[in-house]
């Protein structure tokens, strides 16, 4: 019997999350849900002008991503956190820093992805012009790992807290306006034929920054709530 | 089962070991060392510290004061070898419940790293076969606790640290768990848990630590 690698494990606790979503099902849709309602719902409430409409699409769209990405972020640690598995999990050969990533991992896979996939169908809602889209696509492939990152912090910090989603939300929204501006910006500019690299530049450098030292936050609060 | 190259030191040592929780003293100035090999029963009433102080054998809970050592060496310096010999089962038994029976053995044994082991003939020895595709969340608490207990066998760790292993365990389970102690001890592992029951395992008498309010080692 040999010892296990990081990246083992790592594929391991991500297997078992993914397993353990599937049996969730309703936990997983529902942001996805939540985000098509809020952009179906808005052409009824301001009207079905596309001009009006592909204006403020980028806002209502990521607006309505932030959202939905705060739905079950509540979760992320807290039934680990509940059952013991957290405690296995600060007890693994490897560090915790490095195992948590797993975790946002999984929380991207099944939140920011399938935003990024959607995005089509989402711009094509709200009226956004051709060129938009690949912008859109490229601004929430770019700014949703940072989303789940910071998501991670809120949902590690506020462990110990009964009903922490609206502390968790308190939290994270400041640390999401960068994100909110940058790819608003690009989407517009893009929209309107213009440059977009240093938004784009801007939204990968705050996912790097965030994916690479969050899980040190997270690991820390993970450690505070479990001592 | 992997052993740390043995050395002197006892495997582990508790130094002036205190704890206050929410400022109570639960125990304070404990000494104490285990040798590979041992078993060691931790007893005492209800809030007296039994089960901080396993958290604090195991590094997840932070003295109030003292020090653990682990072959001589603060837990912080060697963690990770620490990490590789631990095997810790708590009040929370880390079972998921959307899991079943063998997904969960499966989980555990794929991070312990022991895919030799046969899951069926170790869940029939557990008198979980028959239910081993049923969700962990509709077993009763004894098949529960028989579902996380099953880390006992798929486990390479030589230090095991229990905190109230024989609970909602009927006299099957028990006996099951007490024969599973002995092979350990046998095979020069080491076992530290608490219980409020007597132990009769043959031949194995466990070393006594006995906690009171304030904790003084009786």
């Amino acid at each position: 019997m040999s010892q296990l690698s990081s990246r083992q494990i790592w594929v391991t606790l991500l297997k078992r999350d993914l397993r353990i979503a599937a049996r969730r099902r309703s936990d997983a849709l529902n942001p996805l849900l939540f985000l098509l309602m809020v952009v179906t719902l808005f052409p009824l409430g301001i009207g079905p002008g596309p001009d009006i409409l592909a204006r403020i699409a980028p806002g209502i769209i990521w607006v309505a991503a932030l959202l939905a990405s705060l739905l079950g972020l509540e979760r992320l640690f807290r039934d680990d956190f509940q059952d013991g598995t957290l405690e296995q999990l600060c007890l693994l050969p490897q560090p915790l820093a490095f195992t948590v990533t797993a975790k946002m991992a999984v929380h991207w896979l099944l939140s920011g992805l399938p935003l990024v996939i959607l995005s089509p169908v989402l711009a094509l809602l709200l009226s956004l012009p051709l060129q938009g889209w690949w912008a859109l696509a490229l601004t929430l492939l770019l700014g949703t790992p940072a989303l789940s990152a910071l998501g991670a912090i809120g949902a590690a910090l506020t462990l110990q807290v009964q009903r922490g989603s609206s502390l968790v939300s308190l939290i994270l929204i400041p640390l999401f306006i960068p994100l909110l501006i940058f790819a608003t910006a690009a989407v517009e500019n893009a929209s309107m034929g213009l440059a977009v690299h240093g938004q784009l530049a801007i939204l990968a450098a705050i996912s790097v920054l965030t994916v690479t030292l969050a899980p040190l936050a997270v690991a820390a609060g993970i450690r505070m709530s479990v001592n | 089962m992997t052993q740390v190259a043995s050395t002197n030191s006892p495997l582990l040592h508790a130094e002036q070991l205190s704890s206050i929780r929410g400022g109570r003293v639960l125990f304070e100035n404990l000494n104490f060392s285990v040798s590979a090999g041992q078993l060691w029963q931790v007893s005492g009433p209800n809030g007296a510290g039994k089960s901080s102080l396993l958290r604090i054998l195991t590094g997840l809970l932070a003295p109030s004061n003292g020090l653990v050592s682990f072959y001589g060496k603060p837990l912080s310096h060697n963690w990770s070898e620490y990490c590789e010999q631990l095997l810790f089962i708590g009040h929370k038994a880390a079972v998921k419940g959307e899991l079943s029976a063998r997904e969960n053995f499966h989980w555990q044994q794929q991070l312990s790293s022991t895919e030799d082991i046969d899951a069926w003939e170790l869940l029939e020895k557990l008198g979980l076969l028959g239910l081993e595709d049923e969700l962990t969340a509709r077993l009763s608490a004894g098949q529960q606790r028989r579902v996380a207990l099953t880390r006992l066998w798929a486990t390479q760790a030589s230090l095991w640290i229990l905190d109230e292993p024989f609970t909602a365990l009927d006299v099957q389970g028990i006996a099951l768990l007490q024969q599973r102690f002995v092979e350990h001890i046998q095979n020069g592992g080491t076992i530290i848990f608490t219980s409020h029951q007597s132990l009769t395992l043959s031949d194995l008498t466990p070393e006594k630590l006995s906690l009171e309010y304030q904790g003084e080692i009786l």
